[in-house]
C-alpha cells in the first residue's frame, strides 16, 4: 500500500526543491510527516536506517534474555520473562511495520542484518551470566530504552512515532519487572545481594553507553535533530538516565561502579566518569563478547524456519484455489 | 531466499461501540494466520474485542499530491457549520 514518490519531477529541476521547501514548512509547523509524502531521500534513508536498526535491536535482544526462560528461578518470573521477551518479538514487528512504510520489503531488512550490513544496539552483545542479569537488563536497559523512546513518540515521521507510543506503553512493564528481580536478590541473602550487584557491575556501562556516542563525536545529531527525528542529543538523554538511576541505585542498596561519580550541587546533575567509548566503538565494528554468536542465532533462526514459511505459503494457496474451485 | 508472505493492514475495536481502527501491518500466508498474528501482536493486553485484516495491496488511496485539490471543494462552504450563522440576542436552544 505504502508507494514511495520519487524524488524530484521529471523535466523540472526546481520541482525538488520546492517540494524540500514544503517539506521543511511542515516539519516547522509541527506537522507529522506520514509514508505517502514527499520527503528527501536522504530523510528516508535516515529514518530507515534508524527504524530498521531499532527493530533489529528488539530482535537480537531477545536472545540475552531468552537464554533465561528455561531456568527462571519460579513459575511466576518464567511466565513474566516469557511475556516480556514476546514484548520484545513485538516491539521489533511494529518497527519493521513502521519502517516498511518508506518503501522497504521487510526480507530486504532482515536481508541486511544477516549479512552484517545493518547494525543493532551494542547492548545486546553482552552476555547474561546470572539470573541477575535479567534483573539489570530490564532495569538498566529497558530503562535506558524507555529514556531514548519516549521523545521519539513526538518525532516527526507518523508511523514510527506511532510505533513507539505502543512500545513505551509495554516497555514500563520491563523495566518494573527488572527492578523487582533487583529489588528482591539485594534484599536476599548475601549470595543474592552479590548476584545482583556483580550483574550491576557488568551492566552499567554498557547501558551507559546505550545512549550513543558523546555529542562532539555523533555523526547523525545535528541533521537528526533538524528533522525532528531526534529531539535530545545523545548526552542530553545519558544524563537523564544516570540522574533517574543513581537513587535507585541507592535505593537497592546497589553500588554505581564509578569512582568518579558525583553529585553537582551547582548543575543539580549527577557526573559520571570518563566512558570507555573504544569498547563501544570495537562492540559496534563486531568485536563485542557475543557479536558473532548473537548474529547466528538470527541466521539459523531464519534459516531453520524457511521450511515452516514455505509450508505455511503453500498451504495457503492451496486453501485459496480450492474455495475458488 | 523462499517467497515473502503477503503483508497485511490490521484494523482492531478496542471495545463494543467504537470503530475498527488503524494499528498497523503484519505479514502472514492467509486471512487466519493474519487474524491470529494480529491477536498476538495487537492484543496482547486485552486492546481488542474485534480485528479486521485486509491485504495491503487492496487498500486504495489518494496520491498526497492531489489532497489540496481533492479536499477543496469542502473549503469555500462555511455555511455548513452552525457558527457561521448569527443568532440574535435572547434566542435559546437554537
Amino acid at each position: 500500500m505504502y508507494t514511495q514518490m520519487s524524488d524530484g519531477i521529471d523535466g523540472n529541476p526546481n520541482a525538488a526543491d520546492e517540494r524540500e521547501g514544503a517539506f521543511n514548512a511542515r516539519l516547522d509547523r509541527a506537522v507529522k510527516i506520514e509514508s505517502p509524502d514527499w520527503m528527501p531521500e536522504a530523510y528516508r534513508k535516515t529514518l530507515l536506517r534508524q527504524i530498521s536498526q531499532h527493530a533489529h535491536s528488539e530482535i537480537v535482544g531477545m536472545l540475552p534474555e531468552g537464554n533465561w526462560i528455561t531456568r527462571a528461578p519460579s513459575l511466576q518470573r518464567k511466565a513474566i520473562l516469557l511475556a516480556k521477551v514476546q514484548d520484545e518479538a513485538g516491539h521489533g514487528l511494529y518497527l519493521y511495520s513502521a519502517a516498511e512504510t518508506l518503501g522497504t520489503p521487510r526480507d530486504e531488512m532482515v536481508a541486511a542484518l544477516h549479512s552484517g550490513k545493518a547494525k543493532y544496539s551494542s547492548i545486546f552483545n553482552y552476555p547474561t551470566l546470572a539470573w541477575a542479569d535479567v534483573g539489570a537488563i530490564g532495569w538498566l536497559v529497558d530503562g535506558a530504552a524507555i529514556i531514548n523512546q519516549i521523545p521519539i513518540t513526538r518525532c516527526s515521521y507518523g508511523p514510527y512515532a506511532r510505533a513507539m507510543v505502543r512500545i513505551c506503553k509495554e516497555e514500563s512493564f520491563h523495566q518494573r519487572q527488572g527492578f523487582d528481580i533487583m529489588w528482591t536478590l539485594a534484599h536476599g541473602t548475601p549470595e543474592q545481594h552479590a548476584m545482583a550487584q556483580d550483574a550491576l557491575d557488568r551492566w552499567w556501562w554498557p547501558a551507559v553507553m546505550m545512549f550513543g556516542p558523546p555529542d562532539s563525536e555523533s555523526v547523525h545529531n545535528e541533521q537528526s535533530l533538524r528533522w525532528k527525528i531526534k529531539l535530545f542529543t545523545n548526552d542530553e538523554l545519558r544524563q537523564k538516565f544516570v540522574d533517574q538511576v543513581v537513587p535507585q541505585s541507592e535505593r537497592l542498596g546497589l553500588k554505581i561502579p564509578d569512582p568518579d561519580l558525583r553529585w553537582n550541587e551547582a548543575t543539580q546533575h549527577y557526573e559520571i566518569g570518563q566512558v570507555d567509548w573504544d569498547e563501544f566503538y570495537r562492540v559496534i565494528r563486531g568485536d563485542g563478547p557475543c557479536n558473532r554468536e548473537r548474529l547466528q542465532a538470527r541466521i539459523d533462526a531464519w534459516d531453520e524456519g524457511t521450511w515452516v514459511r514455505d509450508a505455511a505459503a503453500e498451504y495457503a494457496r492451496k486453501h485459496a484455489a480450492r474455495s475458488v474451485a | 531466499m523462499s517467497e515473502s508472505w503477503p503483508q497485511w493492514e490490521i484494523f482492531v475495536r478496542s471495545e463494543a461501540g467504537l470503530a475498527h481502527k488503524h494499528v498497523g501491518s503484519l505479514h502472514a500466508a492467509d486471512a487466519r494466520m493474519a487474524l491470529e498474528n494480529a491477536r498476538d501482536l495487537y492484543t496482547r493486553r486485552n486492546e481488542g474485542v474485534s480485528i479486521w485484516v485486509v491485504e495491503s495491496t487492496d487498500v486504495h488511496a489518494i496520491d498526497p499530491s492531489e489532497a489540496e485539490a481533492f479536499f477543496e471543494p469542502s473549503q469555500d462552504k462555511q455555511y455548513r457549520h452552525p457558527t457561521f450563522y448569527h443568532v440574535p440576542d435572547g434566542v435559546k436552544h437554537l
